[in-house]
């Protein structure tokens, strides 16, 4: 399968997306659940897990230091700097915690499984399992695929604390917050299930839009150098793009 | 383990009038060729000749646009997925850089097979994997990474890794392409035994002419996409036939021609669409 190369600038998006819908079929229609199998899975979620927290913590701490001062600095004009902690937890468990993360996600996670992929294929490692009657799609597509569907919510769970925790930062040893009242409008505000649990299942549908991405564009990339750069630049692109549209249609549904 | 595919009184692998085209050229054109039972079968040829093609016509990985090849009584080109994974289990095959997973220890990488298509404890997997790279003189690197070997050690990794299963078939595409002189006298030693010890029958893709006379039992040499010479490498040397003598004493001119197929130089140079593709 290589990616649709024909067609004008609208018919080629269309044909691509089919394709990646078809490989997404296929991957999940071969999906076989062994020992060897959950194994690997759990390798991947680490890999692209633990290797992604530096950059979720860093961001995220300085995302909420940052919303935290903007939004402090506009509602004490108002003279409503109080509630600075219901607006930074809104906007980070609805729409920030999930769409940042997923996007630092395809850029640190995302491009890494593509270039491995894409490099397997110019080994002929790919071939080369092929030929030993394992079925790449299973050994080497799928795992990846559940691991970003695993890593990305927790993550998110990740990126939302380390933002809290810019945000106390700022707001109340800085800014000299009541804690009571910092952390007294937040618990008012947020809603457990439609705030929180709707940014958690965005997270969700992130990760694994994020994770599919990348092993598609990595598994239909030319296989040489040209080949690879080019799928994981288009990895972290495709990615942004389809996180951002995806997040407006979820979130247009969920209000 | 499955019963044998390959019969010792017939031919291993037959491919009849085979064409294959590949984005536009004929790689193949009416192929012909048996490959005996029991054997070392060179297939030499210069390269862009289709070797590695005929190769993946056997492994299944391509099929042909026109006519049959067969292993043992089974014809590959039209198995269903499964019977053609059933089928590579019984088949080695070595690739030209051996490629082997780069995540995986040398230990992991030879083991990887028997993991995945036998129950096997992994104790006697322990064992199998420490024989198998006995075979190849590896043992002591089983803990090793791909990328710390040098190339010829990772093909002969890959070569216990290819024997794991004990296959009745196996399949070598250029394997002495950049190796050292020891390295080279080592790997075709290592076919030799190989073949005699288990019995198998080996295909040998190769350009190496020098080395091929050592190993292989028979070889098949193929030139514009069809077998022009086929016998034992003693047969070949001797044969008067300018084609295979210019391959077998490498010589730069003969009919096998230096220049790939274009119009003529006059053309494309002053014709009419030479100076505009100049100038664009």
């Amino acid at each position: 399968m290589t990616p649709a190369a024909e067609g004008n600038i609208l018919t080629r998006p269309i044909a691509q997306l089919g394709q990646a819908l078809v490989f997404l079929f296929t991957a999940l229609s071969r999906m076989r659940l062994s020992r060897l199998q959950l194994g690997e899975t759990l390798r991947q979620t680490y890999f692209v897990g633990v290797r992604s927290l530096v950059i979720i913590i860093t961001c995220g701490f300085f995302v909420g230091l940052v919303l935290t001062l903007q939004t402090y600095d506009t509602l004490t004009r108002f003279g409503a700097g109080d509630a600075v902690s219901t607006v930074l937890s809104l906007s980070l468990f609805r729409e920030l915690g999930p769409v940042l993360t997923a996007i630092l996600f395809a850029g640190r996670a995302g491009t890494s499984v593509t270039a491995e992929i894409g490099l397997m294929k110019a080994t002929e490692q790919l071939d080369a399992l092929e030929l030993m009657a394992i079925d790449p799609m299973e050994r080497i597509v799928q795992p990846r695929l559940l691991a970003g569907l695993l890593a990305v919510p927790v993550l998110t769970l990740i990126f939302n604390l380390t933002a809290l925790l810019g945000g106390v930062v700022f707001g109340i040893f800085m800014m000299g917050i009541d804690s009571n009242v910092f952390w007294g409008n937040m618990q008012s505000s947020v809603e457990l299930g439609r705030d929180f649990g709707g940014g958690m299942f965005k997270a969700v549908a992130f990760g694994f839009l994020a994770s599919w991405l990348a092993v598609y564009y990595g598994w239909t990339c030319k296989p040489t150098g040209e080949g690879v750069a080019l799928a994981t630049t288009q990895t972290v692109i495709a990615t942004a793009i389809a996180v951002l549209l995806l997040d407006f249609v979820m979130t247009a549904m969920m209000l | 383990m499955n019963a044998a595919i390959l019969n010792p009184h017939m031919p291993a692998i037959r491919l009849q009038d085979v064409t294959m085209i590949r984005s536009g050229n004929r790689v193949l054109d009416g192929f012909n060729l048996d490959i005996p039972a029991g054997k070392v079968t060179a297939v030499l040829g210069p390269s862009g000749s289709g070797k590695t093609t005929v190769l993946k016509l056997i492994a299944g990985q391509l099929q042909p646009n026109r006519g049959r090849v067969l292993i043992g009584d089974t014809h590959v080109s039209k198995l269903k997925r499964s019977e053609l994974n059933t089928l590579r289990r019984q088949i080695g095959v070595l690739l030209q850089n051996g490629a082997l997973l780069t995540d995986l220890t040398c230990f992991d990488n030879v083991a990887l097979p028997l993991r995945e298509h036998t129950k096997l404890p992994e104790t006697l997997i322990r064992r199998l994997v420490l024989l198998k790279l006995q075979a190849v003189g590896l043992r002591g690197a089983a803990q090793m990474y791909p990328q710390q070997l040098s190339g010829g050690m990772n093909r002969r990794v890959a070569m216990a890794r290819a024997l794991a299963l004990d296959p009745e078939l196996m399949l070598y595409d250029e394997p002495f392409a950049g190796l050292d002189p020891i390295s080279l006298a080592a790997g075709g030693r290592l076919i030799r035994q190989i073949n005699r010890v288990l019995g198998i029958t080996s295909v040998v893709i190769t350009h190496d002419v020098a080395e091929v006379s050592k190993f292989a039992d028979h070889v098949c040499i193929i030139a514009g996409g069809r077998v022009v010479g086929f016998g034992t490498p003693a047969e070949l040397t001797d044969s008067d036939d300018p084609m295979i003598h210019q391959f077998m004493q490498g010589l730069a001119d003969g009919p096998v021609p230096f220049h790939y197929p274009a119009p003529s130089l006059a053309e494309d140079l002053i014709g009419p669409g030479g100076e505009s593709g100049i100038r664009s």
